[in-house]
This record gives C-alpha cells, sequence and structure tokens, in this order.
C-alpha cells in the first residue's frame, strides 16, 4: 500500500472511529441533539471520504453499496489483514 | 444482513514475526473472552431485549466486536505469516500447525477449541447485561496481560485499542442496564 492510500485509510479509520463512538452512546441516548448533530457532520464526511477512497483504490463496499470499475475490483488485494 | 467493510477498524501494521506472541494473542480470537465468544454472545441477546435501545445496542456492539475479531485475526496472520518450522516448534506451536498449518482457528492459547459454553443467554436482560459487563471486564484483562507479554510497541498498539474498546462497553452496558431497570419499574403498577 503506497503513503497517499495509507493515509486516506487512516483518515477514514479516524472519522469511522468517531461515528463507532458516537454510535454507540446515541443508542443509549437518542435525544441528544448535540451528540446527534455531530454523528450527521461526520457521517457526511465519512461518505466523502469514501467515494474518495473508492474512486482511486476501489470499493469499500460490496452487495451493491458502491459501484466498481471493470475488471470487477472487489478481488483486488491487497485484503485488510494483508 | 450485514456488510462488509474492506477496512480495518484500526491499523494493524507488524514489522517483526513472533510466533510465542501469536499463540497467546489467540485467546482473543477463540477464547473464552475473546471476540468471537463476545460477538456471538451480544448478537444471540440482542432477540430477547425489551427496548429498541437495547436491541440496538446490542447489535452494534455485537457488529463492532466483529470488527475486532477481525483485528486480532490481522495480528496472528502477521505475526505467523513468515515463521520458519524451527520457529514454530520453539514457540509450542507445532501441534497447532499440524492441525492447521498457518491457518487462523478458532482456540485458546492452550490450544482448546472454541465452545459456545463460553456464553450465555438468559432470556432475562438483567442478567444478560450483567453478563455482558463482566465479559467486557475480563477481556480488558486480558489485553492488560497480553500488553505484558510483549515489548514490540506495533503489538502493543492495537492491543491498548482494543482495551480502551472493552472500557467503553463496560460503560455503555452500565447505562442500557439503569435504562432497563428504569424502564421495567414503568411498568409496574401499585
Amino acid at each position: 500500500m503506497d503513503r497517499q492510500r495509507c493515509e486516506l485509510m487512516r483518515e477514514l479509520q479516524e472519522v469511522s472511529f468517531a461515528l463507532v463512538e458516537l454510535n454507540l452512546f446515541l443508542d443509549n441516548n437518542p435525544t441528544n441533539q448535540q451528540a446527534l448533530a455531530d454523528y450527521n457532520m461526520f457521517a457526511r464526511k465519512y461518505e466523502e471520504l469514501k467515494k474518495m477512497y473508492e474512486s482511486l483504490y476501489g470499493p469499500l463496499t460490496n452487495f451493491g453499496y458502491a459501484p466498481s470499475k471493470y475488471p470487477w475490483q472487489w478481488v483486488n488485494e491487497p485484503w485488510p489483514w494483508e | 444482513m450485514w456488510i462488509y467493510e474492506k477496512k480495518l477498524q484500526y491499523p494493524v501494521k507488524i514489522k517483526n514475526k513472533d510466533v510465542r506472541m501469536a499463540k497467546w494473542i489467540i485467546e482473543q480470537y477463540g477464547g473464552a473472552d475473546g471476540e468471537l465468544a463476545a460477538a456471538l454472545r451480544y448478537l444471540t441477546q440482542r432477540y430477547t431485549m425489551p427496548t429498541g435501545k437495547s436491541k440496538a445496542l446490542l447489535t452494534d456492539i455485537g457488529t463492532e466486536e466483529l470488527a475486532h475479531l477481525e483485528i486480532i485475526a490481522a495480528m496472528v496472520y502477521q505475526l505467523m505469516k513468515d515463521a520458519t518450522i524451527e520457529e514454530i516448534k520453539e514457540a509450542g506451536l507445532a501441534e497447532y500447525y499440524a492441525d492447521h498449518d498457518k491457518a487462523l482457528f478458532y482456540v485458546n492459547a492452550a490450544g482448546n477449541p472454541f465452545t459456545v459454553t463460553y456464553i450465555q443467554a438468559k432470556g432475562d436482560p438483567i442478567t444478560d447485561l450483567y453478563e455482558d459487563m463482566a465479559a467486557e471486564q475480563k477481556a480488558r484483562s486480558t489485553y492488560e496481560w497480553l500488553i505484558n507479554l510483549t515489548d514490540d510497541p506495533c503489538v502493543k498498539d492495537p492491543l491498548r485499542f482494543l482495551r480502551e474498546r472493552e472500557v467503553v462497553h463496560f460503560q455503555r452496558f452500565g447505562e442500557a442496564l439503569m435504562d432497563v431497570y428504569e424502564y421495567q419499574n414503568s411498568k409496574k403498577f401499585y
């Protein structure tokens, strides 16, 4: 994985970490408006980053959640544990 | 339905192989207080939770545990990948190798296969949430013992992340427990 790809992945991981934290907090506190506003802000940020990453390196999600260029990019390596 | 995301929740970039550490970390793959046990426990207890909030929390923490299972797998995989047969024998992993080569399998550090007798679902949300809180503390302790077993910063770093997640999950389950108590009390009429 080249440096730019690593950095973009790291950014995705940071934003998704904030989203997981806010998600679990909101499960217990669904009427907390500040947490919800933060969640929606990070969700938009995540969507942007995800689109950027996918246009450069192929889909992050399968089953129709992201389009693929030819040939079918889902099979491309490396996989996350590699 | 679940959707797979082709990314780790937290990066794992281990530079040096360490077969002994792989043998110990596998405790959190297929051990009693490991990530598989956690994911299976919450994802089966959620069906009989009493409120939308508690169903959501068990679904979401159960799903996050699957991401942690993948982090543990990545660590074991990377620690073992370039190991020689001699190193595998020295680390006491020959028995594992005889059965699995370097494949990931659900066993604990002592080699015992995973069993669902590690977990419970009692149908009583109070009982289940207390078990969940205990499970998070047991997993946190295991992460601390694993952190003590290595000096490699590339190994310590993701273990520290996982330990912190156990603390957060414990807190969220504690809040859910209080909420379920409140919900049950509100249903009683005197």
